[in-house]
């Protein structure tokens, strides 16, 4: 991340762009928010969206400079571009908030998310699990003489279509991270 | 250590109410004669006074309150300071670390509820980190857009001794943007020069940003003869003796200034936020002009109306910039354009919008404000407000020379917020003659703080224009409800005098406009707190006023405009 040195503002360097777009159309955005690792910083960003009444559609968190307290916050929303300029605006106005990156506009980005799924079954369906999963290159974690977790890394599409293939094979349960997402090249 | 650091960060005086989670910092207060500390009644008073003291002053209020009921007592102030943007610092008790989470005595999650209302906020855990986070609670308050910050200090962690740090603002991670962009500055400077009906809309931000800012403003204002006008919360900026000057915009704002608004090809927008009560109806928001936006916060640009020309930066910072580029280029504003647009404004004037019926038998509110213009205009005089029609006409009938002598809840419009913050405003200004215009009903919110007024010996005079109603829910609801008014009247009201009398202040009572000029210069003339009950004229409108779901050319300006004009979808607005 230390590569990436945009300063909140207008600037023709800045992260957001201040010139309005006339679109009413809604476009998804992920976006990379790096935010001082505290207490209760989490509960500013999604007070954030909800007090404003702005959607999220995935949120991951977790710490990635120990040393600097800096976690990473990756959102994926949904809004018109006067809106997703109006969110990234509000998230670099909270003084916890260090860097606001829109990895939609600002390159092309590698997008994964990691999901377990539980399928129980047995005989040909079972067999039929295990060869779907094996195309899909989900891993085996936990097998039962009647059940099997796989293991998922992947766009969310191709989580979702995993899933809606193992559904009538005997999906009981799954466990979906949410995105992670970094910028392609340096 | 809390009193050191609020010593190394010039604090003078602190608003406050002690109790059981905050005593150990009470100690230390008792033990020094370098702070002030100002008992209030109620929290939400202490927040308050320290607003007032805030906007008059230009430096953060400081408020210091116990746990749990301490705390939330104080969160309607800190709302109002945040939409406002004033800068405090509220200290407040918290239960001991050890005790947190056990829904302990007077425990409330202080950090929790107050994160939506706050600027930002801090619970610290570790002796070691409290000055630090007191100094950079002072930064954050007063740095980029001002706002309302707390500390909240568990019991243990004020009885603990640990290492102190000086402040270190250098180092602070929070530095918002200040200069403008110049290329945006060009582009604005550019646009003034060919713009042929251009008006200046300017807010409370220009105060925020500092003396220095109003100074520029109205160098600019005279360097370019641009016809100027500003929100509630900037009155002060630009004198209203100007002779650019338009009056207050907006719902209760002048004909002229929003028949300006709307016609205009160039709106440049100066630390305002384009607030629904100014632009009204937002489809039909100045429908024909170019608008630029000078403000701190980014996220105030874009939020409410598309803008062509944005600035991020401090008000005073990019003023200073726009007209060293205006004396350098020898700019020179369209000559031909600026005439005939004056022009213009000149006939929407002579409307006199603010035009009421006068009365001799009672006092119209207009006339009373009238009559305390007249006889405190030229005194070195600081004005707060309630809120409601009181206020608006406050806003319209008295005339603001100067910044940050004009105190009022803009964006929350807190009713009880006026009181205390002339207390805030007279602590900060002894000599000075401090006036809160009031509506009894608000007045009432607040009144416990005839204690500390009387305990401290402050002048204050409370001027309560008593229509024993709540005029403006009474008007909306003859406007919008079909004259059913439910709940909008005061009933068993005290007898302010004996009130006064009670507390040891001084009261008057006024009801024949024969007798108000004196009764005025009575209440001028006592040298102690006066409350002063004026019985008005109990069901006139506030006029002229934009509609909901209007626009700013449709502006009612008296009774006789008033039938029927708000639809179905403005009757939802508030």
């Amino acid at each position: 991340m230390s590569a990436l040195h945009i300063k909140k503002g207008s600037t023709s360097h800045s992260a957001y762009n201040l010139r309005p777009t006339f679109s009413d159309v809604e476009e998804r955005h992920t976006l990379a928010v790096l935010v001082e690792n505290e207490p209760g910083v989490l509960a500013r960003v999604i007070g954030l969206f909800s007090g404003r009444g702005y959607n999220i559609d995935s949120l991951t968190v977790a710490e990635v400079d120990h040393t600097g307290h800096l976690s990473r916050i990756t959102i994926v929303t949904t809004g018109t571009p006067q809106v997703i300029e109006q969110i990234k605006a509000q998230l670099g106005r909270i003084v916890s908030v260090r860097e606001v990156h829109d990895l939609t506009v600002e390159g092309r980005a590698v997008e994964r998310e990691l999901a377990m799924l539980k399928v129980a079954g047995q005989g040909d369906k079972r067999v039929e699990a295990l060869r779907i999963a094996e195309i899909f290159r989900a891993k085996v974690v936990d097998s039962t003489l009647s059940s099997f977790v796989f293991e998922i890394t992947g766009t969310p599409e191709k989580i979702d279509a995993l899933a809606d293939l193992m559904r009538p094979l005997g999906l009981v349960e799954i466990a979906r991270t949410g995105i992670a997402a970094l910028l392609r090249g340096d | 250590m809390v009193i050191q650091a609020l010593k190394d960060q010039g604090v003078d005086t602190v608003f406050g109410y002690p109790g059981g989670a905050v005593l150990p910092i009470y100690d230390e207060i008792f033990q020094q004669n370098e702070i002030r500390h100002i008992l209030v009644r109620h929290e939400q008073g202490a927040v308050h006074a320290a607003e007032g003291y805030a906007r008059s002053t230009g430096k953060p209020g400081v408020v210091l309150v116990t746990s749990g009921p301490g705390a939330t007592n104080a969160v309607t102030g800190l709302t109002d300071a945040l939409l406002d943007s004033i800068p405090l610092v509220v200290l407040t008790g918290q239960v001991p670390t050890f005790m947190i989470g056990s829904d302990a005595f007077q425990e409330a999650d202080t950090v929790g509820i107050t994160r939506p209302c706050t600027k930002h906020n801090w619970l610290v855990k570790d002796t070691d980190k409290l000055s630090g986070v007191i100094h950079e609670a002072f930064h954050v308050a007063t740095t980029g857009r001002p706002g309302p910050v707390l500390v909240d200090i568990p019991k243990d962690v004020q009885f603990a001794t640990g290492a102190y740090k000086k402040p270190a603002p250098e180092k602070s991670t929070y530095n918002p943007q200040v200069k403008g962009d110049n290329e945006s500055i060009a582009e604005l400077v550019a646009a003034i020069e060919t713009a042929k009906k251009p008006v200046f809309y300017t807010g409370g931000g220009v105060i925020n940003s500092g003396p220095e800012a109003s100074r520029l403003l109205r160098e600019l204002v005279e360097a370019t003869g641009i016809p100027i006008t500003s929100t509630l919360m900037g009155l002060g900026a630009y004198p209203a003796s100007g002779k650019h000057w338009l009056g207050m915009l907006g719902m209760h704002g002048l004909y002229e200034a929003n028949m300006a608004m709307h016609d205009c090809d160039l709106l440049i927008a100066i630390g305002s936020r384009f607030d629904d009560r100014i632009t009204g109806k937002i489809d039909a928001f100045s429908p024909r002009s170019v608008k630029a936006h000078i403000d701190i916060d980014p996220s105030s640009i874009n939020k409410v109306v598309r803008c062509d020309i944005p600035i991020v930066g401090d008000v005073a910072t990019v003023l200073e910039e726009v007209l060293s580029i205006w004396k350098s280029r020898g700019s020179k504003t369209n000559a031909e354009g600026l005439t005939r647009w004056r022009s213009k404004i000149a006939e929407w004037k002579k409307i006199n919008c603010l035009a009421y019926n006068g009365s001799t038998k009672t006092i119209k509110p207009q006339y009373a404000l009238e009559r305390l213009e007249a006889l405190t205009k030229d005194r070195d005089r600081y004005i707060c407000t309630e809120v409601g029609q009181h206020q608006m006409w406050a806003a319209q009938f008295l005339g603001f020379e100067d910044p940050n002598r004009w105190m009022t809840s803009g964006g929350l419009g807190t009713m009880g917020y006026g009181f205390p913050a002339s207390i805030g405003v007279q602590i900060a200004h002894p000599e000075a003659l401090v006036i809160n215009v009031a509506g009894e009903a608000s007045w009432l919110m607040n009144m416990q703080e005839l204690g500390t007024v009387t305990q401290f010996d402050l002048p204050v005079k409370q001027f309560i224009l008593n229509n024993e109603r709540l005029g403006m829910v009474r008007q909306w609801q003859e406007l919008l409800h079909g004259e059913r008014y439910s709940h909008s009247w005061s009933e068993s009201l005290p007898d302010f005098v004996k009130l006064a009398d009670a507390f040891g202040a001084k009261g008057i009572l006024c009801k024949d406009p024969a007798d108000l000029d004196d009764a005025i210069m009575e209440m001028l003339n006592h040298d102690g707190p006066v409350i002063f009950d004026c019985l008005v004229e109990k069901h006139e409108n506030c006029f002229p006023m934009i509609p909901s779901g209007k626009a700013h050319n449709e502006m009612l300006l008296g009774e006789a405009d008033t039938q029927g004009v708000i639809d179905s979808k403005g009757s939802v607005l508030v």
